[in-house]
């Protein structure tokens, strides 16, 4: 039984029909990236996951106790709300000092502890969110725009950790990104999303579909471009509307990495 | 013992004090101020209403402030601002509560004994039930403490560890009812909102932890109440108002210590300030980045 499968879903918000005819599942040990224009439903879909939004229609099945670890895009803490590192990530349930001394090394930021989580920069935040969602030992991990706020070294470092944690786990992995060049190569499947799913396969497959460059244009080809060229130092915020050269676009496609 | 009605009377406070501590907290971590608010000035209409169908004050109070809280997390998030919503409710509970008062011509009651409280007043009877509301509303929190914190923190990260947002939220609107009825006698409807924010929001500067918090809040109400009684004792004004005067003063004094050690704290030279990389400030801007 794959960890979640999703049939034929209907998700509306206030009256608005935000997800339709979504097919999706999810088998154990596997990184499936989400990627889509702004408004495509990838955070919705997220949130129909973990149960926070009713679906209109379709099926959504869960494996029977299936733990999720959750990254949300944002999370605000209200300033008159004391945490401590440590006592946020013993939320909801407590771990032994020594397994949160060891999250916190392995999310890079070690020492953090006693420090205020509002104190805290945007990408430290961030890897705390993630080792919080790591200590309940998830078999599928939702990442939503999980690296926002973190610098190349950081997202590096985060791509490179849940690879590990894959290794390790053996969770499934779901994540939403817009850093569409990094994704391709961190992911085993790319899901298109665009109200309705697109198409979904290979990140190599993906890049070739005709639906998929029709969404995002001239990025498809940049993304394509850092994909087989493996380059790392990426100059990824072009202006919108700068077509990139595009020699490689309709090149055959290599399965190098 | 019990028979010294100064006793009684601090025994009340503390009680309501206890109870009132860590709900406090998350009222003032949720910025549900006027939601304990409103919830409070529909107990006067409780009041109304249980000596009209002259029932026991207490279970009045109880219905009618639960069936408030109910009806404003209903009604939030369905077109009108949280604020301007609590505002109408809170006040026109208030106005219809007095008025449906006014129609009880029979009975003379003591209007100011509810809007103020009258502490001095406590029974064993009111005693054994501040006592059990107080109990329970402390088990309650206690028991759901670490699932309430973390639907507190975000709706979504609660869902995903399996915690239902809603069914916390419902646990505070019940407590918040609970507390209400059992506060009515002690501060009476219109203070007993402060008994719930002051302490809490006293002991912010002084805390890491939620718990923490919690706990110095509850230190803090406690010396309120039976500090304010005192007070009250040799000023000889009245109780209510008092202790949460008393409150107050500690919150005023609590946010000068507050800004005192944030001040001497900026003073220092931080050892944690982030350093400023240098691929940082090297960072092209978009407009002239190209991809290669």
């Amino acid at each position: 039984m794959p960890l979640l499968s999703i049939d034929d879903l209907h998700v509306a918000l206030g009256g608005r029909t935000v997800l339709e005819g979504i097919e999706l599942h999810l088998d154990r040990g596997e990184i499936v990236t989400l990627v889509g224009p702004n408004g495509s439903g990838k955070s919705t879909l997220l949130r129909a996951i973990i149960g926070a939004v009713r679906p209109a229609g379709g099926r959504l099945v869960r494996q029977p106790g299936l733990t999720i670890g959750y990254v949300p895009q944002r999370l605000a803490i209200d300033p008159t709300l004391p945490m401590t590192v440590t006592r946020f990530l013993n939320l909801p349930r407590r771990h032994p000092v020594q397994t949160l001394r060891q999250a916190l090394e392995r999310a890079g930021v070690p020492g953090l502890g006693r420090q205020q989580v509002t104190a805290l920069s945007g990408g430290q935040f961030q890897r705390i969110l993630l080792a919080r969602a790591l200590l309940e030992q998830p078999d599928l991990l939702l990442l939503d725009e999980a690296t926002q706020g973190l610098d190349h070294r950081g997202t590096a470092d985060f791509y490179r950790q849940i690879a590990n944690v894959r290794r390790e786990l053996g969770c499934a992995v779901l994540m939403v990104s817009h850093e569409l060049h990094v994704v391709m190569r961190a992911s085993d499947r790319v899901v298109c999303l665009n109200r309705h799913v697109c198409c979904q396969g290979t990140p190599e497959r993906v890049l070739a579909s005709p639906a998929y460059r029709a969404l995002f244009g001239p990025d498809t080809v940049d993304a394509l471009a850092f994909y087989r060229h493996a380059h790392d130092h990426a100059h990824h915020d072009h202006p919108a509307g700068t077509p990139a050269p595009a020699p490689t676009a309709t090149a055959p496609l290599e399965a190098s990495r | 013992m019990l028979d010294d009605f100064l006793v009684r009377a601090a025994l009340a406070g503390l009680g309501v004090a206890l109870a009132a501590a860590p709900l406090g907290c998350f009222v003032v971590w949720r910025r549900m101020a006027y939601f304990g608010d409103a919830t409070a000035h529909a107990a006067i209409l409780g009041v109304a209403l249980s000596l009209l169908l002259s029932t026991s004050i207490f279970a009045g109070v109880l219905v009618v402030s639960l069936m408030m809280a109910t009806l404003v997390s209903l009604l939030s998030g369905r077109g009108y601002a949280m604020d301007t919503l609590l505002g109408v409710m809170a006040h026109s509970a208030l106005a219809f509560g007095l008025v449906a008062v006014s129609f009880l011509s029979g009975v003379r009651i003591d209007l100011m004994a509810y809007l103020f409280g009258d502490i001095l007043a406590v029974g064993k009877g009111d005693l054994a039930l501040i006592g059990g509301g107080a109990l329970l509303v402390v088990c309650l929190v206690g028991w759901r403490w670490s699932a309430l914190l973390t639907a507190t923190l975000d709706g979504d990260l609660a869902r995903a560890s399996g915690i239902d947002p809603g069914r916390e939220q419902l646990v505070l609107t019940l407590s918040l009812a609970v507390v209400v009825a059992v506060a009515l006698k002690v501060v009476g409807v219109l203070l007993i909102a402060a008994l719930l924010i002051i302490p809490a929001a006293a002991a912010r500067p002084f805390c890491r932890t939620p718990e923490i918090m919690a706990l110095l809040a509850a230190v803090i109400g406690a010396a309120s109440t039976t500090g304010g009684l005192q007070a009250a004792y040799w000023l000889d004004t009245p109780t209510g108002p008092t202790i949460v005067s008393l409150a107050a003063i500690l919150f005023a004094l609590s946010s000068l210590a507050g800004q005192l050690k944030r001040r001497m704290s900026r003073a220092e030279p931080s050892s944690a300030a982030p350093p400023l990389s240098a691929a940082g400030t090297e960072q092209p801007t978009p407009g002239r980045c190209r991809a290669p």
